[in-house]
């Protein structure tokens, strides 16, 4: 494993492009697009105000800067940097903006959610989209970019528009039979929308493309409900994840549970692996005094590795007891990740934030458990292959395989304390984000992979 | 003496005869008669007294009647001891009991005490939780009530800035962009019409048959390959079976007896099924039922194979019958890797038979092209011996023309002509290897190549071996296509090589 040299930035805002060739981040209102080879700047373009948020076109041609404060969206473009565009929905304000598939036009949410302006690059079209509802997926665009899925509210009732991308005509309109709908999301094969309901009412229903209701579906009443939800990217199950700690998994022929995935502190299965990270004792030299020295102006700090040792059955994790009076406690699931071949499932239940369970779909049990010595931030599987990567705020990052598992230190002066991480396309290097730097990290092939893992004690 | 009181006693009837005759000659005093009636009346009981009392009352037998009296008296002393005891003895258990009894009638009572408690805690508790539902569902009728309220407020706000916005008419709210880009796929942009939406209506239509017809598919194939295994399944277990038949010892004879009948009943099915290869559902239940059968027998087989080893170990150790059940253990574990390898199979076969479509198109393909190749090699050498034989007489018109009124220059011509050929000949030759179109054509004598139309002009000597035209030409090398320019001389000047019909490379510069 190589580690680049660190990369200012801000915002956590750090974007490989869809063609894996370049990698943009923004340091505040500079946006610089890389190389992802050499890391060489290619291009550095600067924007008129701190930038919120970076988003590629899907053709890897432009990028758009959007700056919430000002209301502002500037292009560039990467073939010809003289180029620019720059809208301004001005008193309208913006909380919101996104490409279209196409890679042509740009749907603005202004404030309040008043309404969707869609700019177009080609012409000088502008369309305007009313009562989108706010909230947390609001739209949704199919994967090979033909249609968009939008929520809506009028009159205290929901509704869903489908639009066709090219010519921005809606398709279908139909209302959904949900109390205030959170989020919507197409499934994989574009044929079938997810649609859920808030938190206060566990439903989940589900739409054909043309707006018949295929099916509904709830597991319980009256407890807080839904938290996540992830479609399999064979489009063959959807998980949902809800407050009450559990997993429930549906089968798209016949939309409903197949198991039910619980995630309990004890585990008492031998089967099951389960992994626990312990810090190895740091190796003290002579000059190595307890007390911690002067950042400036020092030598490296002695970094304290760790490593993942296999726990004998029964564990008991680490648990959280929520805040009972409080609104949005920290229990149930709050993250949910399917492999890229659907074979395994990563979830994270809220209150036992320290451990990841690894799930295998082909069996419907679970598989493994990774205990981390802080709470889990991100997770991300390798668009190639069943690998994992967790990254908990400390400075190491965490690779996990169905051969075994490892941790990494990301090398380097001072604590790079990675918040969020990011696979490049090809799934031979990820990107580590912090709060104000970003390195890459470059994977060896899976073979260097799997001896790295027996050397530093994973076990199969 | 008066009358005797006769006391009746068979064993002493003789006695109290001579008894009854002896008083009846005397006269008893009226006493003495009252107190022996008083003496038989007290004490009616007890028969031996009777017959003591009509044996005696004589002067001679007082003492022993005393005696007797007196033992008498001792045993119903003692009797009366007895039933006293016993007595006492029962009362004393009956009040043992009677206090148990009212000691269980109070633990009842208090048990039933508790019972009816805990019904009603429960009944309680459940009144309290259907208290909470209906409590919960009116405050959240309450809560969507207001949350409605709220929300319509709220639209109203953001209807009224909503129009403030877009009346200001903000000239800020636009884009300022250089120029406008294409669009990704390069097309231009159309107006929205019923068409589009008509055909937008279709798109969407075709997609989704298609995303069903797919799983559609998948779902079949899915259905074959668990029915083949099924069937290879019950082939297996039936085979199985049947061979147990032949050891005696075996208690499965009336299994094996219903198996026998399957094995005919099913060799009937399987044909049948083998046509009906669609997912019929009498098809499906009959093959289904099948298998159940097949599987219960051999279960039963198994746990009768059980039982015995069992009995085997309390009787005493059997090689043959372990042998047999681990022979047995074995065989199921052979059958299912066998099933496994099956499904290998399948999939193998399957692989198989498509890479043999591919081979056998393929092989086509190759057909077509040389009987393409050939019927073109044929067509050429026709051409050219129709060329050839055109040239023949041109050259001989040309070699008449020249000869009559080349008589002047004849010193130079030869020269030139003899210089040309063969200048014109290297030139051939040499296009030939710089010509990429010849070394194509042998090539694709082995592979396929798509622009065969192209390359058939271009021969080498071994290609003409097809052509049926004689072997003068055999040994000529010409790109046709190459060099059209230098062909018209070539063709000129190599009128004297042609009729000699031999070239010889030694001669080339």
């Amino acid at each position: 494993m190589n580690f680049s040299e660190v990369f200012k930035l801000s915002g956590l805002l750090c974007k490989f492009s869809p063609d894996g060739k370049y990698l943009a981040s923004c340091v505040q209102y500079r946006l610089v697009v890389r190389d992802v080879n050499t890391l060489q700047i290619v291009q550095l373009y600067t924007c008129l105000d701190q930038i919120q948020h970076i988003e590629w076109s899907a053709d890897s041609l432009f990028i758009l800067c959007a700056m919430y404060k000002r209301g502002l969206v500037q292009v560039w473009s990467l073939e010809q940097p003289e180029w620019h565009c720059k809208i301004d929905e001005g008193s309208a304000g913006l909380v919101a903006s996104c490409w279209s598939p196409d890679g042509r036009h740009i749907l603005n949410t202004t404030e309040f959610h008043l309404r969707i302006t869609v700019w177009s690059l080609c012409t000088k079209s502008v369309s305007y989209i009313k009562y989108p509802k706010a909230c947390l997926q609001g739209t949704t665009f199919t994967r090979d970019g033909r249609y968009m899925a939008l929520a809506e509210r009028r009159d205290c009732k929901d509704y869903v528009s489908i639009f066709v991308c090219s010519d921005w005509q809606l398709l279908r309109h139909f209302d959904t039979d949900t109390q205030d709908l959170t989020g919507i999301e197409w499934a994989p094969n574009g044929c079938v929308l997810a649609v859920w309901d808030t938190c206060l009412e566990y439903k989940v229903l589900l739409y054909s493309l043309d707006g018949r209701l295929l099916s509904a579906y709830s597991a319980y009443e009256w407890s807080l409900g839904i938290k996540s939800i992830a479609w399999s990217p064979s489009s063959q199950f959807l998980a949902v994840g809800s407050y009450d700690g559990k997993v429930r998994i549906l089968n798209h022929v016949t939309w409903k549970m197949i198991t039910e995935f619980e995630h309990p502190a004890a585990i008492n299965n031998p089967k099951i692996v389960v992994y626990k990270e312990a810090e190895k004792s740091p190796q003290l030299g002579l000059g190595c005094l307890s007390f911690p020295p002067h950042r400036a102006g020092a030598g490296p700090l002695p970094t304290s590795e760790s490593k993942y040792e296999v726990a004998s059955v029964p564990v008991s994790l680490q648990t959280l007891k929520p805040v009972t009076d409080r609104a949005n406690p920290k229990i149930g699931i709050g993250m949910l990740a399917f492999s890229p071949d659907s074979y395994f499932l990563a979830t994270r239940n809220d209150n036992v934030p320290n451990a990841v369970w690894v799930w295998d779909i082909q069996k419907l049990r679970l598989f493994a458990v990774l205990e981390q010595l802080s709470p889990v931030r991100a997770f991300q599987w390798d668009p190639q292959q069943p690998r994992l990567a967790i990254c908990t705020g400390g400075s190491r990052v965490y690779l996990w395989s169905p051969a075994g598992c490892l941790s990494v230190q990301v090398p380097g002066e001072g604590d790079f304390a990675v918040l969020s991480l990011c696979w490049h396309l090809s799934g031979d290097s990820m990107a580590l984000l912090s709060k104000d730097h970003f390195c890459l990290c470059f994977l060896e092939t899976e073979a260097a992979v799997g001896t790295a893992c027996r050397q530093l004690g994973g076990h199969t | 003496m008066g009358d005797w009181m006769t006391v009746t006693d068979p064993g002493l009837s003789s006695e109290s005869k001579t008894i009854s005759q002896h008083t009846s000659e005397t006269k008893m005093s009226p006493s003495s008669l009252y107190s022996q009636q008083v003496l038989c009346s007290s004490i009616p009981l007890s028969k031996n007294v009777h017959s003591f009392f009509s044996a005696f009352c004589t002067e001679d037998n007082i003492e022993q009647t005393q005696e007797n009296v007196e033992t008498q008296n001792l045993k119903l002393g003692s009797d009366m001891d007895h039933l006293q005891s016993c007595y006492s003895k029962l009362k004393e258990q009956l009040e043992t009991s009677r206090r148990e009894m009212i000691g269980l009638q109070e633990r009842d009572r208090q048990l039933q005490c508790k019972n009816r408690n805990l019904h009603q805690l429960l009944k309680n508790e459940k009144d309290e939780v259907q208290k909470l539902q209906n409590v919960i569902a009116s405050r959240a009728t309450q809560y969507n009530h207001d949350m409605k309220r709220k929300e319509r407020e709220y639209n109203k706000l953001k209807e009224r800035l909503h129009q403030l916005v877009m009346n200001k008419k903000d000239k800020k709210i636009a884009m300022d962009i250089l120029n406008y880009v294409g669009r990704a796929d390069g097309k231009r942009g159309s107006w929205r019409t019923g068409k589009t939406e008509a055909r937008n209506e279709d798109e969407m239509y075709k997609i989704l048959l298609n995303d069903y017809e797919y799983r559609q598919k998948q779902i079949l194939m899915e259905n074959a390959e668990l029915k083949k295994v099924l069937q290879q399944m019950k082939k297996e277990m039936i085979s199985l079976l049947s061979p147990q038949k032949k050891k005696p010892r075996e208690r499965v004879d009336d299994s094996t007896g219903t198996v026998i009948s399957d094995v005919e009943e099913d060799a009937g099915e399987l044909s049948r099924e083998s046509m009906w290869d669609l997912s019929c559902e009498t098809v499906r239940e009959q093959l289904t039922n099948s298998i159940r059968k097949q599987w219960r027998i051999l279960k039963s087989h198994v746990e009768k194979l059980d039982n015995q080893v069992s009995k085997v170990h309390l009787e005493g150790f059997n090689d043959e019958d372990v042998i047999s059940r681990q022979d047995h253990e074995q065989e199921t574990e052979k059958l299912e890797l066998e099933i496994q390898q099956y499904c290998y199979l399948l999939e193998e076969k399957e692989r198989l038979k498509e890479e043999w479509s591919l081979f056998k198109e393929q092989k086509k393909n190759f057909e077509r092209e040389r009987r393409s190749f050939t019927e073109a090699a044929i067509r050429l050498g026709l051409e050219r011996k129709a060329f050839e034989e055109e040239r023949a007489s041109w050259l001989k018109q040309q070699f008449l023309n020249m000869t009559t009124f080349d008589h002047q220059n004849s010193e130079n011509k030869p020269h030139s002509t003899s210089n040309g050929s063969p200048v014109c000949m290297s030139k051939l030759t040499k296009s030939l290897p710089a010509s990429p179109s010849t070394s194509d054509f042998c090539q694709t004598r082995s592979c396929i190549s798509e622009h065969s139309s192209i390359n058939v002009l271009n021969i080498t000597p071994e290609d003409t071996k097809p052509n049926q035209v004689g072997g003068e030409y055999t040994n000529q090398k010409w790109s046709v296509a190459s060099r059209p320019g230098s062909q018209e001389g070539c063709y000129s000047r190599c009128s004297l090589t042609y009729t000699n019909s031999h070239v010889e490379k030694d001669d080339l510069p």
